[in-house]
């Protein structure tokens, strides 16, 4: 229990800095309704040029800002395959995602793996100092947040809004949906690339295959947090709030299986079925709400 | 106001599908002119008026709003001169955003959006006078999400937002069919009032006949993708459904075939 107790801060710390991951999915999968599987990619291509930047001598300002860019043409890129290749948005993804595996390779000059160290170098955020690192967490959270929050009140986060939920009606109103598409996927993977470096520096290194399976923990700290909070969160910075806070809650209960004795190599198929399960939940509710329709109809015919 | 000049359309040109959809039609509005379309399941009433919204470009032919050839322009840009409502009354409004923000994406249509707060306290206001036109009760709901709403309500509200920012083309097509028949009248009387408050300029789809006489001062009837018959004036308002059903079967040689208007 105390083991336990004490690896808590670790999962916090963690859960903030995937939460700031699963906004980025928030603004694709809820927003504009699209499952955007670039943020594999990009998740490793923020980690990949946080340390990079670092390590030419940048300060960790200027390269978070990098990599935020960095990030931001992942984005672009899926955004031109999807609305110019006219390339389904699931597939957009993969091919980016592929592509940035080979570009996160360049960026770390072919190594798979490059360390970021805290001694040498002045990282915002570090393990060592996990009570630091939730306080940048939730610095950033805040400051994510309210630029969201901004945005998307704005007429251009309206039109977004609108291109997500009906095109049809967007584009009888003057949006042009693919410009919109395009610019949820930047700012989308701009904030995966910031999660990304955050996390290259909690952890002191970036590593090629620091993004796999990114989307289905973005996912199911967005679907975590819809499930607990939706009733009480219905404010658009709440609704983002929850999507962190399910980030947390993901890394406290996979540290409670962890400790519980199941195998690291697990936690993958783990995480994956577990946001299966939630995913189907609103399908299996609608098929029993209708068996049970038709059954009432049976029985007073 | 609008010139459409010998327009064509074939729709999966080359394959086992191929429908031509858009047979060389002309068609010439003035302002203020407000004209029924009916005609026959698959006649081409709803493609050519997708046509003039740009939702996919036609093959030959030019189409002309306001002076502006708008031909090569897509759909998002030619917005700017069109009020839309739709058959399907989920189409129109966004379903997950409230009343107030639906108003505010078409209260800017045809102008750019930028990072301005899309609503100001000024325009909540003016929204709330307009909903109250509607006679619906909507005016106190500015932040109901637009899918709470009924069918009716939903298509009342996509025809504010058609007109708000007046078009020089406002085109309902069949937007009265997926409603039951009082609210249909509703929203009818609501779509009169509108077109003839602004003197729009006006193309109403329509398979109820009655309509279609009543409503306009003008009346085409399409078949295969052409206008095979067009009436204005004084010969329009004194014409019956019987008439029409005539007409229609001495130039094509056919039954009228929709079975919607022939339940009504």
């Amino acid at each position: 229990m105390l083991n336990f107790l004490s690896s808590m801060p670790g999962a916090v710390a963690q859960g903030i800095i995937w939460g700031i991951m699963a906004m980025g999915v928030y603004i694709t999968f809820r927003i504009l309704d699209v499952a955007d599987l670039t943020v594999d990619g990009s998740m490793a291509t923020g980690g990949a040029t946080m340390v990079v930047c670092m390590t030419a001598g940048m300060n960790a300002g200027t390269a978070m800002l990098i990599a935020f860019a960095a990030g931001c043409l992942a984005g672009l890129l899926t955004g031109i395959f999807h609305t110019k290749f006219g390339i389904p948005a699931i597939l957009s993804g993969i091919l980016t995602q592929l592509i940035l595996y080979s570009v996160n390779l360049r960026i770390m000059s072919q190594k798979a793996n490059l360390p970021l160290s805290v001694e040498k170098y002045d990282l915002l955020l570090s393990l060592r100092d996990l009570r630091g690192a939730i306080i940048v967490g939730v610095i950033f959270v805040a400051v994510i947040i309210a630029v969201m929050y901004w945005f998307f009140g704005t007429e251009l986060g309206h039109s977004l809004r609108a291109t997500g939920c009906n095109q049809n009606m967007a584009r009888a109103n003057g949006i042009n949906t693919d410009t919109n598409k395009i610019i949820g996927l930047v700012l989308s993977n701009g904030i995966v690339a910031i999660s990304g470096a955050l996390l290259a520096q909690y952890q002191g290194f970036a590593d090629v295959n620091m993004g796999r399976g990114a989307i289905v923990i973005g996912l199911a700290a967005v679907i975590i947090g819809e499930v607990l909070l939706s009733r009480i969160f219905k404010n658009f910075a709440l609704k983002l709030l929850a999507a962190v806070i399910g980030g947390i809650i993901y890394y406290i209960v996979i540290t409670l299986v962890l400790k519980a004795g199941m195998n690291a190599n697990d936690l993958k198929m783990f995480s994956a079925l577990v946001v299966a399960v939630f995913l189907g939940i609103p399908f299996w509710k609608r098929k029993i709400s209708e068996k049970r329709t038709a059954k009432e109809a049976a029985s007073n015919a | 106001m609008l010139k459409v000049n010998n327009i064509y359309k074939t729709f999966n040109k080359g394959t086992i599908n191929e429908k031509r959809a858009l047979n060389g039609v002309d068609l010439e509005l003035n302002e203020g002119d407000f004209v029924t379309i009916i005609g026959g399941n698959g006649a081409g009433k709803s493609t050519l008026l997708n046509s003039i919204c740009g939702v996919f470009p036609v093959d030959s032919g030019s189409i002309v709003i306001d002076g502006t050839d708008v031909t090569r322009l897509p759909e998002h840009k030619r917005a700017k001169y069109l009020g839309r409502v739709f058959q399907d009354p989920m189409m129109g409004t966004a379903a997950d955003m409230w009343i107030e923000e639906n108003l505010s994406l078409a209260f800017r249509r045809g102008k750019p959006r930028g990072l301005k707060w899309a609503i100001t306290n000024k325009e909540r206001a003016m929204y709330k006078e307009m909903l109250s036109h509607l006679g619906l009760g909507l005016e106190n709901r500015l932040s109901s999400k637009v899918g709470l709403l009924s069918g009716g309500q939903r298509q009342a509200l996509t025809l504010l937002m058609a007109v708000m920012q007046k078009p020089k083309l406002l085109l309902l097509d069949e937007h009265t069919a997926a409603l039951d028949p009082k609210t249909a009248e509703t929203v009818l009387n609501l779509s009169d009032k509108f077109i003839a408050e602004s003197n729009l300029t006006a193309m109403m789809i329509t398979h109820n006949m009655k309509d279609a006489i009543t409503h306009g001062n003008k009346l085409i009837m399409m078949h295969e993708g052409r206008i095979i018959y067009s009436v204005s004036g004084e010969e329009k308002s004194s014409l019956t459904v019987d008439d029409l059903l005539k007409k229609f079967a001495d130039i094509s040689g056919e039954e009228f075939a929709n079975d919607r208007a022939l339940l009504n």
